[in-house]
């Protein structure tokens, strides 16, 4: 085989290419622990209102930190919305979503964050994030799941750490 | 000129698939004006959503599908200069092909198939919309069968011969399609048909979407290979040069196929159902693709410098003023090339594992793809289209400038629709959405490139609609005259002898079924372990 030296050359830069790109995602995968969603746990769709986690009363931001200290916010995405419809949540600190769809697949993304994931049926996706800045964020679905879809959406608000309390109990709306 | 059984076969599948694209380009007119939201009288879901299942089904299964059957059959013909074996068996496959889009047609528009292209179960169709999409994948495995055979035949006649390029890449492009349409052809056959026909109640959506990603991407090569076809077959050739490399072609064709297949999982990127070591090993896979595009890349550029320079292009650009921008073929593939820089970069946001959270769904993979298969891989389509039509109807082409106005139009429309997209991905636009509803100060960002994203449609869609006109008058208007021989492109260096790694496909089909199973084992094996909830069908 007979391999022209420039060619040669536009390998050797292709090849660095590659692995500089992929060496900037090795490092803040496995040195920043980076990942997108994904941990294969299943839930029973059709019955999450009778479920431990997923039932009414147990959603919205839970009232005790994870043993690490991170807020822990459970949410239902159905047609056409993400239960509960309005959530309060701290700024700078680790809050980890955990969404389960009750009908269809949906997506979830708060824009200009990385906090977005599928929501399949029949499993549980969850997200860990930081938001450094307090403001009023929209939840939007972003995967087509009926003609309601465009009108899928929840509120997010993020406050500043010092004047954020838990809630007392599961389920409480702001 | 290739014999008239070839020569129809390819022109009828040409028909199919420009008329699928013509129809379709309207489509998407209709649909940068609905989702704008700035004529309130169109606004409606249910129309939008049928809208996008029709324009998604019909550009990328009909319009591609049918065009790389006849691309092959042409290529085939005219390369290793056979006729097509067993025509009987390639018009079956054609009439198999047709028989199935007209069914899946059917429930498109009447509104009862809404699913996108891209099936979205738990969501159901009507019956006839899968079974249409199944029929239209067997029909294309009967012209993948024809294509091998003909390989083989040729081979075993011309022992120790290379197998001229062309043919050799539609080689690999028919195995490339049968390990990539196995996939969805698993989904529809033990999945989404027998749901659909009421035979089961409920349906596992992790495993029809492991399923689908398996299919969802390599069959982006499939589109792409015949595109890469035109820049080392025709190109070299038109702009008055030759091929730099046959043999790094030949490489850049076989690492697409082992390197394109197993890499699907960056379509779940986001998914909960598998794991992020999975999507890890999936995303090294998805970097190493874009290695025989960089090679690509290069000895297509290569070429058209040879072509420049010895045209008397001189200095460090002076070539590209050289060459001959009013050919339709050169046009399109600078074009093309230009379109595929730009795509790629988005693309590599894309593949990127995490980074990819912040623009997944976003108006942004649109404005991605578009530009890499309506600009890099379309364009070059059109281009075969203005390149074969005299040679397959015996007519000149009826202007050769109102070609070169489409493809500029082409070119500039897809820059005016693609701009805004990528800008609306990175405001958080959602991509298949009928219509801004959301009560937040973020959409009112939104609204001047909803403006400008109708230009762009418009553009496009006159376009498509000079490229279907300038077709119709060539077939019906066009001065007779005796068509012309094909002439490939020839190497500088014309391959003589090749290892057998370089001129077969034996070692790398047992190579890819390792990684298929390292790949996809586990993650579809998973789904008969675990302990998995299936919900029934949902309407929309």
């Amino acid at each position: 085989m007979h391999i022209d030296l420039l060619e040669k050359r536009w390998l050797y830069v292709a090849l660095g290419m590659i692995l500089l790109f992929l060496g900037a995602i090795f490092y803040t995968a496995w040195v920043h622990n980076v990942h997108p969603p994904g941990h294969a746990e299943t839930i029973d769709s059709a019955s999450l209102h009778l479920s431990e986690e997923f039932a009414e009363d147990k959603l919205g931001v839970q009232a005790e930190p994870l043993a690490n200290g991170s807020v822990q916010v459970r949410l239902v995405a159905g047609r056409y919305g993400f239960y509960p419809r309005e959530i309060e949540i701290p700024a700078g600190r680790t809050i980890v979503f955990r969404l389960a769809s009750m009908d269809v697949l949906h997506g979830a993304h708060i824009p200009m964050t990385n906090m977005g994931t599928m929501i399949v049926p029949g499993f549980v996706s969850e997200v860990t994030t930081v938001f450094p800045k307090p403001g009023e964020y929209p939840l939007l679905c972003n995967e087509y799941c009926g003609f309601g879809h465009d009108h899928m959406w929840s509120k997010v608000t993020v406050i500043a750490p010092e004047n954020w309390h838990a809630p007392t109990k599961g389920g409480q709306q702001p | 000129m290739i014999d008239a059984t070839s020569r129809k076969l390819t022109l009828f599948n040409f028909w199919v698939a420009f008329g699928a694209f013509g129809l379709a380009s309207v489509f998407g007119l209709y649909q940068v004006l609905e989702r704008s939201g700035f004529i309130p009288a169109l606004q409606s879901p249910a129309v939008y959503f049928a809208s996008v299942s029709t324009h998604g089904v019909l550009m990328a299964f009909v319009l591609t599908t049918f065009f790389i059957m006849g691309f092959g059959y042409y290529t085939l013909a005219s390369s290793l200069k056979v006729p097509i074996w067993n025509p009987l068996l390639a018009w079956a496959g054609y009439g198999v092909c047709l028989g199935g889009t007209v069914l899946a047609a059917i429930p498109l528009l009447l509104g009862k198939a809404s699913v996108l292209y891209t099936f979205y179960p738990p969501i159901q169709a009507s019956a006839l919309f899968y079974i249409g999409a199944t029929l239209l994948v067997v029909g294309s495995w009967f012209w993948a069968a024809i294509v091998i055979v003909m390989y083989v035949e040729w081979k075993k006649a011309h022992p120790g011969e290379p197998v001229p390029l062309p043919a050799f890449a539609t080689a690999a492009n028919a195995f490339l399609w049968l390990w990539t349409s196995a996939g969805v052809a698993l989904e529809a056959v033990f999945q989404l048909l027998p749901w659909s026909l009421g035979l089961v109640d409920t349906i596992d959506v992790g495993l029809a979407r492991t399923l689908f990603s398996w299919t969802l991407h390599p069959i982006v090569y499939f589109w792409l290979i015949p595109a890469y076809i035109v820049l080392y077959g025709f190109v070299p050739q038109a702009a008055g040069g030759k091929l730099f490399s046959d043999e790094l072609a030949r490489l850049a064709f076989l690492l697409i196929l082992l390197f394109g297949l197993p890499i699907g999982f960056h379509h779940l990127y986001m998914d909960p159902e598998q794991a992020h070591g999975w999507k890890f090993i999936h995303m090294v896979g998805t970097f190493a693709v874009a290695i025989p595009t960089l090679l690509t890349g290069f000895t297509v550029i290569a070429s058209l410098e040879g072509a420049g320079r010895k045209r008397g292009g001189q200095g460090l650009f002076g070539w590209i003023g050289a060459l001959p921008w009013k050919d339709p073929t050169v046009l399109a593939a600078i074009l093309s090339l230009l379109m595929l820089v730009l795509g790629g970069f988005g693309g590599l946001v894309n593949a990127s594992y995490a980074m990819n959270a912040m623009i997944h769904n976003t108006a942004w993979v649109p404005g991605h793809f578009h530009l890499i298969f309506a600009g890099t891989v379309v364009i070059l389509y059109l281009a075969v289209a203005y390149r074969l039509w005299p040679r397959l109807v015996g007519k000149a082409l009826v202007s050769k400038e109102l070609a070169l106005v489409q493809l500029w139009s082409w070119f500039i429309g897809l820059g005016i629709l693609t701009t805004p997209w990528h800008v609306l991905g990175l405001l958080g636009q959602p991509r298949r959405i009928s219509s801004v509803n959301y009560n937040s100060v973020l959409t009112l960002a939104w609204d001047p490139y909803e403006l400008a994203m109708i230009l762009g449609g418009l553009v496009l869609t006159a376009s498509a609609g000079l490229f279907v006109y300038i077709l119709y008058k060539t077939q019906t208007a066009g001065e007779a005259e005796q068509p012309v021989e094909e002439n490939w492109a020839v190497a500088i260096r014309p391959a003589t002898a090749l290892p057998e790694w370089l001129n077969s496909f034996g070692v790398w089909n047992k190579v890819i079924a390792g990684l298929m199973a390292l790949s996809y084992g586990y993650p579809i094996i998973q789904f008969f372990v675990l302990k998995t909830y299936d919900p029934t069908a949902w309407g929309y």
